[in-house]
């Protein structure tokens, strides 16, 4: 697998330790496929900036949904998903959601055409940033996920895990204060996943973004998150809204702990209870 | 499959040969020695079949004439694959652009596939002239249509999910295209190109066959009318070499371009 994940966060990617993440308003939002299905029924969900935020629940109960509502790719049926970029800001920059928001897929979804670098710095330069300070703001990137290195190797060129990786650092090469994940890293093998899901919880102290992370896995969700949201089956509402309370800083052995055990439990009955619900 | 510690690089090169080259000769020599063979026995008139050697001293007695017919017949093939491979490309992109486009004009551009360049021939020679110009519009007529099919079929096979990222990012449609959807479709473009470039020797020489002037395809019909057969196979032969040659030139093009990510030119040797 790729290096040690012990490179620090460059100082390009973490900005006087400030937390930059931004509140998300999520309220009365309902879905409506074209089709007529209805993926959402009603969610209300408020995301205080710098907040990890877990969405769990069966396959098809709107979780990749409501993160399309937020990333701003979807309009809601109905209700209104607010960014809202006052709140957490350090500069109080007005928020551009070209720039403020990333997202991470399941897929690495990279182009194959193009190194690990110039595919970090793609969100760089499709805003048109001059050439020199895309490059040197992915490789930095690109060191912060460990990647350091393997910067002129082609996707096809990487593991799986390195590819995923890749798609990390272009997500975070714009500084983004919010974070939105779907399943990262659910097509990986456990260890791979574990030192992703170690690497994005460093990653997420560092630069203090607020995360939306879209999971199957109690454990991961209960690993990374500061907060656990359970959606039942489709048509998708909130089941279950826990925080997370364990230490800020987690390392592995944090698996084997008693209150992460309970966490975890509690998320388990949620996501069978939501699975139950009749539609 | 390679053999693992292979030191001497020239035994590397000759094991190369023998398992590249060699094959596709096998085959060709059987073939003109049956040739040869069976007209020397008398099994076929040569006037029917001519022996591969009286070929050979065709090519060597004509070949003044010969070659220039080569080289005009070429530069019009290449003109009409040039011609194809640019209107093709921006066709394609045109129609992969919005369904209506597509409802509208794709009808006509199956018609350039359907349409009976050897009817159409005498036409061209009315209207773009003798020559050079009606050779390469045929040669174009033909081969525009793959180049078409084939890239319209890439463009729009462009993964959803990137093409939301590039709109998360911001990227207008010029930078979509350009830097997405365009390379993502290279492949199946280079298919529609492959499968023009032999198109285009074809539609070439069909045109010469009614206006040309010194180039293979009018050799031929002259030989032909003549009774001079080994000619005939001479210029048939010449011909096949240069549609082979523009496919070696768009694969290796192909090689260079798709080396890096492309599953189908990746750890090819």
């Amino acid at each position: 697998m790729g290096p040690p994940l012990l490179n620090p966060v460059p100082k390009s990617l973490s900005p006087a330790g400030l937390t930059r993440g931004v509140a998300v308003q999520i309220s009365g939002v309902r879905h409506v496929f074209p089709g007529g299905v209805e993926a959402i029924r009603r969610v209300d969900l408020d995301i205080a900036p710098g907040e990890f935020v877990a969405l769990l629940g069966p396959s098809g109960c709107g979780k990749s949904t409501l993160l399309r509502l937020v990333a701003g790719l979807d309009e809601p049926t109905a209700g209104r998903v607010e960014v809202d970029a006052a709140a957490g800001s350090d500069d109080g920059r007005p928020l551009d959601r070209r720039a403020d928001v990333a997202c991470v897929f399941q897929d690495a979804h990279l182009l194959p055409w193009r190194t690990a670098l110039h595919n970090a710095a793609l969100p760089l330069e499709l805003r048109g940033v001059p050439s020199a300070d895309r490059l040197s703001a992915a490789a930095a990137a690109l060191a912060a996920v460990g990647l350091g290195g393997a910067e002129h190797r082609y996707p096809a060129q990487l593991s799986g895990g390195m590819r995923m990786r890749v798609s990390i650092a272009r997500a975070l090469v714009t500084r983004p204060r919010l974070l939105l994940m779907d399943e990262p890293f659910a097509a990986l093998d456990e260890i791979t996943r574990q030192r992703l899901d170690d690497l994005l919880r460093r990653l997420w102290a560092d630069t203090g973004a607020t995360v939306l992370f879209v999971t199957h896995s109690t454990q991961e969700a209960v690993f990374l998150a500061t907060r656990a949201v359970v959606m039942s089956g489709r048509p998708g509402r909130v089941v279950l809204d826990r925080p997370i309370d364990l230490p800020r800083e987690r390392s592995a052995d944090l698996r084997a702990d008693v209150a992460f055990a309970r966490h975890a439990g509690a998320v388990y009955a949620a996501l069978e209870r939501g699975e139950a619900v009749p539609a | 499959m390679d053999e693992p510690n292979d030191p001497q690089p020239h035994g590397r090169r000759r094991s190369l040969l023998i398992r590249h080259v060699l094959p596709p000769l096998v085959p060709l020599v059987a073939v003109l020695a049956g040739a040869e063979l069976a007209v020397r026995l008398g099994w076929v008139e040569s006037y029917l079949l001519p022996p591969p050697t009286a070929v050979a001293r065709s090519l060597a007695a004509d070949w003044r004439e010969l070659s220039r017919a080569t080289v005009n017949t070429a530069v019009a093939a290449a003109a009409g694959f040039a011609l194809s491979a640019v209107v093709g490309v921006a066709a394609a992109v045109g129609l992969a652009s919005s369904a209506w486009a597509r409802r509208a004009f794709y009808p006509y551009a199956v018609f350039f596939q359907t349409v009976p360049i050897v009817a159409v021939a005498p036409l061209l020679v009315i209207w773009v002239g003798y020559g050079l110009p009606t050779a390469a519009a045929a040669a174009f007529i033909v081969s525009l249509f793959p180049v078409v099919a084939n890239a319209l079929a890439g463009l729009r096979a462009t993964d959803p999910a990137l093409l939301d990222l590039f709109r998360l990012y911001g990227a207008g449609r010029a930078a979509t295209l350009l830097k997405l959807r365009l390379p993502a479709a290279l492949p199946q473009v280079l298919t529609g190109l492959r499968v023009a470039g032999g198109l285009a020797v074809i539609g070439a020489i069909v045109g010469e066959f009614i206006g040309g002037n010194g180039s293979l395809g009018d050799v031929i019909t002259s030989a032909l009318t003549q009774q001079r057969n080994a000619k005939v196979f001479a210029a048939v032969l010449l011909a096949s070499l240069l549609g082979l040659g523009l496919f070696g030139a768009i694969n290796a093009a192909s090689r260079l371009a798709l080396r890096n990510w492309h599953a189908s030119e990746r750890d090819v040797r």
